[in-house]
Order: C-alpha cells, then structure tokens, then sequence
C-alpha cells in the first residue's frame, strides 16, 4: 500500500552489486509471518547480513554506520529475482529505501516495488556502475521522478517509467483505488465474455452471475 | 483490412483488455485466481481491511500447499506454523464463498499441480496467483501469471489488474531427447545458458517438434522453470494432447460448453510470420542430464561437465558471486560433481512431483536400496498423485528402497512447514530453486531430475544417471 508521494529523493546510496539477488535471501520464508515493517527490516538480507553467530557482518555494506538513512539502494543484475513475495519489498521499505536502482529486476519485485510506492528503476550497467563509484565515495545521488531523472555530481541518466505509475507514485495512489474506478467497464466486460465464453466460467452457461454483489 | 499476423500471446491479451491506459499498459481482466496458504491469507485480511469484497468467489480456488504437514497421518493441525494461516485462510474463504481444500482435502495438492489437473487451469484464460510458479500453468495454453499479495487482493476484489504487455520471446526446440534426459534437464541448460536474468520482461512461448511431443507433464515442468529465467509468463499452444488431458477433469467445461471452448481454442497459437522481440533455438540431441553447483538455477552445467572457475567470470561481480556460490556449496571450481557424497534427496514440488516424473524416479530405484547415510524423500506434488501412485505400487517400491513416502505438499522446496534439510547438509532436490538457505539456513541444494535424484539417492553420491 502506497503511503507517501514520490517526487525527489536525494541521499547516499548503498551499493548491493551482487547479481541475482533473490527475494529469499532479501527476506527468509519463516520472517514472513509478521508483516511489521521494523521485524522485516531486522531480518532482511540475514542470510548474507549477519554471520553464523547472528552478529552482524563487517565487511557487508548494509552494516556500514555511514550509509544509516540512504534511501537509495544499487542493486546488481535481476535484484529481486524468484519468489513473489511481498515482503522482500515490505523488508527494503522497512530499511528506508524509497529506490532500488539496478541494471533489471524480477519481474514480479518490480510490480510489488510499484504497488507500494517505491520506484525500481532500470539503468544500463554503466552507469549502475559509474553510481556506484560515487556511492562507495558517499557522494548523494538525486533521484527525480517528475523529471524522470537520476543525477550524481555533473552526470544525468534518465529512466523509462509507465505513465500511469509515475502519476500513482508522485500523488501516492493507490492500485486498488484505480481499479474499483474502472469497475462498471469491468462488470460490463464480464457480462459480455459470459455470453461470448460461457466455458470460462465454473458456474457454467446457466448459473447466474456473482456480479456487483460487492460492488465496493 | 489486413492484420499483422498474431502469437499466442497477443491472442490471449487483447482478448483480456478492459481498459487500455497507453503505453502498453493494460487494466487485463483475471478470469481465474489460485490461492495459497502462504500469501492467501494476507490478501484476504487486506481485503477485510478495507471493507471490500471478493467480486467472482467462483473464479477463485484456494489450496493450502506451503505450510501444511507432509506426515503420512497429518491433519491441519500438524503443522504448528500452518495452522494459523490455514485458519485464517478457511474463514476468510468460507466467507467470500471460494472453494477450499487444506491438509485434510481430497484435492489438496501443490497449487500448480492440483490447479491444472482438476481443470480449473484451462487455455486461452488468464491466471494468476500469489506465487511466481504460476507460469507453470502456461503450460496448458494460459497466460498465468505470478504477483504480490496486494496484487491478488485487487484482482480478487476488481478481476483486473494494471499490466504491461510483455516484450516477446520463443524458444524452439528441435532434436530428440537422450537417454535419462527431460524436460527438467531442458530446462537448467536453456538457464544455464541463457542466464537467470535472459527472460526479464518477457512472455516465453516454447514452440517446436520437442515440445510437441512431450506429455503434458513434461510441458508443465519445462514452464515451471520459465520464472528462473527471469520471465513471468512461459506457455505452450494448445493442441490435441491438451485437449485430451483436460477433457472430463472435475472443473473442464462439459458438454456444448467443451465443445464451444474447444473451438474457440484451434486458433490459439502463434500464426506463421508473427514476430518475436528475441527467438532462440535449442538442440534437445546436445542436452546432457544437468545439475546445479551454486546458488542460482543459472549455475547448472552437465553431470559430467565440471564447476567453473571464478577466475574464468566475466566480470567481478560474477567472480565474486561464483566463488560466494562455490564457498557455500562446498564444491571447487574446475572440479567434477560426479563423486560428491549427499545427505539428502528430495523428489518433490511443483517442477517435479507428477505422476510420470514418480513412475521415472521408481524405475531407477527399483530393487534398489538407499545407504544408511543418506535421507530421501518422496512428496507427491497432490493427493491425487499420491492416490494414483500407490494404486500403481510405487509408495511400495520407494518404500522398499528405503525412501520416506510423504503426503502432498510444498515440504523441503520451501521449507516453510518445518521440513528443512539440516545446515551443511547436500541434498540433490527435483525443486526449482537453489538459493542460499532454501531448503532450510545453510542448506546446500542441487537442483536435478527425478531420474538423476533417484540414481544419487541409491550412490549416495551425484551420479550420471546413464551410468545406472
Ligand atoms: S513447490 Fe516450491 S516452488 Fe512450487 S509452489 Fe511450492 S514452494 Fe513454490
């Protein structure tokens, strides 16, 4: 659920550069059964994040002091491959990330990333990796969405997103909402594929429809 | 008017565009919905939240599979973990009126297994769960799909969620399989090759005379693994075969309605001259049984090939990944895998757990005995499999291998249940995904066949099947 607008955000980045990260390793199957925000966060990336004692790894970026309240995470190649699960977003949220940037996302992170408010943004391995020469430097990055564009220093990228998104993320929409709008298209279009495809439907060619009965 | 000629994909979405939003993106009517007892119940509570409704209960079918018991006596209670959310996920169903099976159901099974073979998966629909093995249904012409449990929330709520059309890619096969060679081995050699990331953004058709004359089984397994390549959506056109299998299952359409829905389902496939973002051709002759080594279903190669070496990488960042990988494995780059003692072997989930990849395992197992050392389980992928394959025997000759004959479930692929395969341990898995601590923290897993398992199961050690 989107809770904030997205217009600028400007902070240090983490750089993560490991490739196929997956969505297990950003949040193991057990934390999931909680979906508060500050158990995710404690728990994300443990498996690569703590040692085997629990205590937190040195040399692992994420436990550096001088990255504590970037927004901004660089990512590494297909970040957030594998399972759907919400929570690996819920758990980047709870760190305090309002940006994933990298050079491709799983598919299915990337579609959760937008249903709560937090912009992936797919950028060419080149500047992945010129972003994170500044990030390891802890020079801020600019993040601007209305723009649509990614600054460090003198440098600018700019990135693709779809037009809908970008107006859900900078007015915090929210996908459901503009779904229930389109809901009288929607009842018609069943009504008409119930008569054009009476096989899709389980309740067959006699059986009524279960339309508007909660019509929200 | 003539229009450019269409694939199978272009098909299916423009017939499912309630509202079009530019730019290639879509408001894609839902016309079926699976739940499960792990992401299911957080979509219902959100529903309930905001006092909203589920607007087709009758398009919806909820299955608990990730956190139920796979004991031979379990009951919803087995399962300290599972218990919860089956309670959460029985009285939020039972209210919006969606048909439910748990632990105790006759038609409990894994969602991707026990979806297709009850017919509700049927081809031309769109499909989604809470879980990105949907793509497993493409298999049987849908376009299926996996999503967050925000997004099965809204589609449950309003049957339509806000899509982009998906850059397009086929995958044809030609040649003949070899011996001890399937789907399953297929499949990590096009990952292998192609890279985990190759499918992102993309709808993969698998197309060409391999895929033709595989089982529909075989074709569900090849799908499955379609996410490991980074894509959602993976499918096959439907043809005679499809229609054979589905014909008379609980949920199929029946009389003109089949005969309807068979008609409208001759056009569905991609028409000559129709183009691809990306085409790609694979030999089936040159596949060689696979196995995993590292910690994406990327890092495959053949049983008798050898672990690559870091310094062999492309770049850093895989240098790094692969030695991370090899680390934690336990295994040497340049080394044969061949040899490896294992701890533990798991046939089982949604890649591999239908009745023919339990007729292949039994074959090798035959007669055979596991050693002492070794832990080997066998899941079925649904209850009905199971009741099948004890009609058949095989509980019977699994059993006699020494092999722990299960109830259905997701089980050692997850390990959400509370079956884990132990830290350190090396368990050769018919799973999908190798990913650090899948199989329980510190869990080493090689992704294989069912025929390679079995055959690792009865060495205690990984093995080329062909040897057997
Ligand atoms: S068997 Fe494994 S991959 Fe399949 S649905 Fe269950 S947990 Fe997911």
């Amino acid at each position: 659920m989107v809770t904030a607008p997205f217009t600028v955000v400007r902070s240090r980045a983490v750089p993560l550069l490991i490739p196929n990260v997956d969505t297990d390793v950003i949040i193991r199957v057990e934390r999931m059964m909680s979906s508060d925000p500050d158990h995710l966060a404690k728990w994300a990336f443990e498996s690569i994040r703590y040692d085997s004692s629990g205590a937190p790894r040195e040399d692992f970026v994420l436990n550096d002091p001088e990255y504590v309240g970037s927004e901004i995470l660089l990512a590494g190649d297909n970040f957030g491959c594998g399972s759907s699960r919400e929570p690996a977003v819920w758990a980047v949220m709870g760190l305090g990330f309002r940006c994933v940037i990298a050079p491709s996302f799983g598919d299915i992170f990337a579609a959760n990333c937008l249903t709560n408010g937090v912009l992936p943004v797919s950028l060419p391995a080149d500047a992945a990796e010129q972003l994170a020469a500044g990030a390891r430097r802890f020079e801020e990055i600019t993040v601007d969405l209305p723009s649509q564009e990614i600054r460090l220093e003198s440098r600018c990228w700019t990135f693709d997103i779809g037009r809908v998104h970008k107006l859900m993320l900078v007015d915090a929409l929210d996908e459901m909402a503009l779904a229930i709008r389109h809901l009288k298209t929607v009842e018609r279009w069943e009504i008409r594929d119930h008569n054009e495809r009476p096989w899709a439907w389980t309740q067959g060619r006699q059986a009524g429809m279960d339309l508007g009965e909660h019509s929200p | 008017m003539t229009l450019s000629p269409r694939t199978l994909v272009d098909k299916i979405w423009d017939r499912h565009v309630v509202e079009d939003m530019g730019d290639g993106w879509a408001l894609l009517h839902i016309d079926r919905h699976l739940l499960h007892d792990l992401s299911g119940p957080g979509s219902l509570i959100d529903i309930k939240r905001r006092e909203l409704g589920v607007g087709q209960p009758r398009q919806v079918l909820a299955i608990a599979d990730h956190l139920v018991s796979t004991e031979p006596h379990r009951m919803a209670e087995s399962s300290s973990v599972g218990s919860a959310m089956w309670a959460v996920l029985k009285e939020e169903t039972d209210t919006a009126g969606i048909e439910v099976a748990g632990a105790e159901d006759p038609g409990q099974g894994i969602v991707h297994v026990a979806g297709p073979e009850q017919g509700f998966v049927l081809p031309g629909l769109t499909i989604i769960c809470g879980d990105s093995h949907t793509c497993t249904n493409g298999a049987l012409g849908a376009l299926a799909f996996g999503v967050g449990s925000s997004q099965s929330a809204q589609a449950l709520v309003t049957r339509v969620l806000l899509q982009q059309r998906p850059r397009q890619m086929r995958v044809t096969v030609t040649g003949t399989f070899g011996t001890a060679t399937s789907a399953k081995d297929l499949a990590l050699h096009l990952i292998s090759t192609l890279g985990a990331s190759a499918g992102v953004g993309y709808a993969i058709e698998y197309a060409g005379p391999v895929v033709t004359a595989m089982e529909i089984e075989q074709r569900l397994t090849l799908c499955n693994l379609t996410v490991e390549l980074g894509a959602k959506f993976g499918l096959i056109a439907p043809d005679e075969k499809t229609l054979a299998w589905l014909e008379g299952r609980r949920l199929a359409p029946t009389g003109a309605d089949w005969l309807e829905a068979c008609a409208a389902w001759q056009s569905l496939h991609s028409e000559p001259g129709a183009s691809f973002d990306r085409e790609e051709q694979v030999d089936a002759t040159g596949v060689d049984p696979m196995v995993t080594w590292g910690t994406s279903p990327e890092h495959a190669v053949p049983i008798t090939g050898t672990v690559p070496l870091p310094s062999d990488a492309a770049n850093s960042d895989q240098a790094r990944s692969w030695s991370e990988a090899q680390d934690y494995m336990g295994v040497a780059g340049g080394k044969s895998l061949i040899g490896t003692p294992i701890d533990w072997v798991f046939i089982g989930s949604c890649a591999n757990s239908r009745l023919s990849d339990l007729r292949a395992a039994s074959e090798i197992v035959r007669g055979q005995r596991v050693p002492d050392e070794v832990t080997a389980w066998v899941v079925p992928g649904s209850e009905q499999v199971r009741r099948e394959a004890e009609k058949e025997g095989l509980d019977r000759v699994f059993v006699e291998a020494g092999f722990a004959w299960r109830r259905s479930g997701c089980s050692l692929c997850v390990a959400a249940n509370g079956d884990r395969v132990p830290s350190g341990a090396r368990c050769v898995s018919t799973s999908n995904r190798n990913f650090v601590g899948r199989q329980g923290p510190g869990a080493r897993t090689h992704l294989a066949s069912p025929v390679t398992a079995a055959a690792a199961a009865i060495a205690g050690r990984l093995v080329d099947p062909r040897q057997i």
